[in-house]
């Protein structure tokens, strides 16, 4: 596509998904992210693709591992109850070291929950969610620009480290319409692939594979990821910084959130106070150091997110007890307002007294 | 004279199954026909979480492990990727009729154009000696002591009756494992299994029921005996659906 066109952050993704060469889409439904296998289910068809509307998330993430094993790229997609489901699978991907790109856009949980937007699978997404020792990437966009953006570059990662990687979207960024321009993926490396299941012809049989029986096999399959976590985050740290260098006050949010926060630094600014954003587009990894060097400058911190406290976990490990840490949260999937930031901003500033 | 050597097909492995077990005997057939068939380097093939799991040291192609029960959907996401290669996976009780039986019928239904061989060995083996869903009436397991009561734990499975009715199932057939005569019937099954798949026909499945000497508490001779008096009589031989 050469032009800009109006998609939803879902759609958005399925088309940037098909541009980075994806031909294997396997998905279950689920509220809000359908837009997803809807569009996939006549965009595969028409490039040679393969769509399925699998028996349930299980499935749906194991035909993921069976299509990863063979080294093409594969997509699937979810939401909270359904990702749930996929952990098993995701734990499978990490420890057979398989590429794979998984969706979430996130609604408001626990349990059923409901269908409302919600950034309540940070722990999940961030802190691996399924079992073991592993971790996935995580990217989470804030405009559908950047979700089709972050599709292209999942699939990169995924294939450069072997590696599932995570798009974390709240339920707005997945329903709202913008005009967004998806370029073919333009392809700069070469990844290794001589691992993949083919059939054995002309070299030794490949087995993809999680189970490690033999003495020091398993302790060498968690060093040989540990590195590749610490080459990952030696590299792959992404934010987005706006208006930190001088900022006394910094709020901290990603996806929507970040994106009303960003207007509240252009007012808070216009009345004459310091106020930046500092949005990760990385999840895991998190920018600790990036987020502690604003400490030198910074008085005060404001997370901002759609859940009961999970993002501020990562900004404590980052800043320590060394500066306060404010947290404006919203439950359950109610809408955030955005003067509910601007009181709470207010709030903080009446506190500071001196200093401002 | 016929002098038995080990196939390029075949590691040469030290099996870590115990006497008299039943799945040695079906890897070994599984290999010749890919092997007769000239298939080797095609192959591809799914492991299960069981007594099988590490079927991979002794075949020697292509193969990817599953997680517990989701063989057949591992295999859906190779085939679909590989048309061409011959896909199968080889699953036990546990693995395909209780925590896998979702992943097996959907699969079935779409007509997946693969192979399921299925060890029914009546058993838990791998986690020590459990009921499974294909646990014979009043036979004693780990979990059911005094013998399998169906009031409370429900009938066998049968795999052949269960998949019958699907319209896109193609081949369904149970072997067993106790003679000569009987294994040479049992290969011809998966080598039409194979065949069918390799004319793109739809999906095949092949039971074995496949001795467990160890959680059956029998020795290899009588476990041989069990399967053509007791075991055949719940689960009869032969081939259910050839179209
Ligand atoms: C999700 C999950 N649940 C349970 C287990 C433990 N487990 C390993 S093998 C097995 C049963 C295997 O029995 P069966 O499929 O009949 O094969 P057999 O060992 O008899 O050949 C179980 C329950 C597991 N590995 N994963
Ligand atoms: S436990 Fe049973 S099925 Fe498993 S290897 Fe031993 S005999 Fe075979």
């Amino acid at each position: 596509m050469t032009e800009k066109i109006l998609l939803c952050g879902n759609e958005a993704i399925a088309e940037a998904a098909i541009q980075s060469g994806c031909r294997y889409y396997y998905g279950y439904p689920i509220t809000p992210q359908n837009e997803i296998s809807a569009y996939m289910s006549y965009r595969m068809p028409q490039v040679g693709g393969t769509f399925i509307q699998a028996e349930s998330e299980l499935a749906a993430i194991n035909m993921v591992y069976g299509t990863a094993t063979t080294g093409k790229r594969v997509l699937t997609s979810s939401s909270g109850p359904g990702i749930s489901l996929k952990q098993e699978g995701i734990s499978y991907l990490a420890g057979s070291e398989l590429p794979a790109v998984i969706v979430n856009v996130m609604r408001a949980g626990p349990g059923l929950g409901n269908i409302t937007p919600s950034q309540a699978d940070y722990f999940q997404a961030t802190r691996g969610g399924g079992h073991g020792d592993y971790r996935t990437i995580v990217l989470a966009p804030a405009s559908v620009q950047e979700s089709a953006d972050l599709t292209k570059r999942a699939f990169v990662l995924a294939d450069k480290y072997r590696i599932p990687v995570m798009l974390l979207l709240d339920g707005m960024q997945g329903q709202m319409r913008e005009p967004v321009l998806i370029e073919p993926l333009k392809e700069t490396e070469q990844f290794d692939k001589s691992w993949c299941l083919t059939g054995c012809k002309g070299r030794k049989p490949n087995i993809a594979r999680s189970l490690y029986l033999e003495d020091k096999a398993l302790p060498d399959l968690n060093e040989r990821l540990l590195k590749r976590y610490a080459e990952i985050e030696k590299r792959e740290i992404d934010v987005d910084q706006y208006k930190t260098g001088d900022a006394d006050i910094v709020i901290v949010a990603y996806g929507t959130p970040a994106r009303m926060c960003r207007s509240m630094v252009d007012l808070f600014r216009k009345k004459g106070v310091k106020v930046g954003l500092f949005r990760p587009i990385t999840l895991w990894p998190f920018p600790y150091d990036l987020l502690e060097k604003t400490s030198k400058h910074t008085q005060e911190y404001l997370v901002v997110e759609w859940s009961a406290g999970q993002l501020i976990e990562d900004v404590r490990l980052a800043l320590g007890k060394s500066k306060p840490i404010h947290f404006h949260g919203v439950l359950g999937g109610r809408l955030m307002k955005i003067n509910e930031v601007e009181s709470k901003l207010d709030s903080i500033i009446a506190n500071m007294g001196a200093h401002i | 004279m016929t002098t038995y050597t080990v196939p390029e097909i075949l590691n040469e492995a030290r099996t870590h199954y115990c006497a008299g077990c039943g799945h040695g005997i079906l890897h070994r057939l599984v290999a010749e026909v890919i092997d007769e068939m000239g298939l080797r380097e095609e192959a591809i093939g799914v492991a299960p979480v069981g007594c099988a799991v590490i079927a991979y040291e002794y075949l020697n192609f292509d193969m990817s492990e599953a997680a517990h029960g989701r063989a057949p959907a591992v295999a859906t996401g190779i085939k679909r990727s590989l048309p061409d290669k011959l896909v199968f996976t080889y699953q036990g009780d546990g693995d395909l009729l209780a925590i896998g039986c979702t992943e097996l019928i959907h699969a079935a239904n779409r007509g997946e154009n693969i192979t399921i061989f299925f060890a029914n060995n009546n058993v838990y083996g791998m986690t020590g000696g459990q009921m499974a869903p294909t646990t014979l009436e009043g036979q004693k397991t780990l979990t059911t002591p005094s013998g399998r009561n169906i009031k409370d734990t429900g009938h066998p499975i049968d795999a052949m009756k269960l998949l019958e009715n699907f319209q896109s199932v193609v081949f369904l057939a149970r072997g067993i494992l106790t003679s000569p005569k009987e294994i040479a019937k049992t290969k011809s099954y998966i080598r039409k299994a194979f065949e069918i798949q390799q004319q793109g026909i739809g999906f095949s499945m092949v039971e074995v029921l496949s001795q467990c000497p160890t959680y059956w508490r029998m020795t290899p001779v009588n476990a041989l005996k069990h399967i053509e008096q007791t075991v055949t009589k719940q689960f009869p031989t032969g081939i259910f659906k050839d179209i």
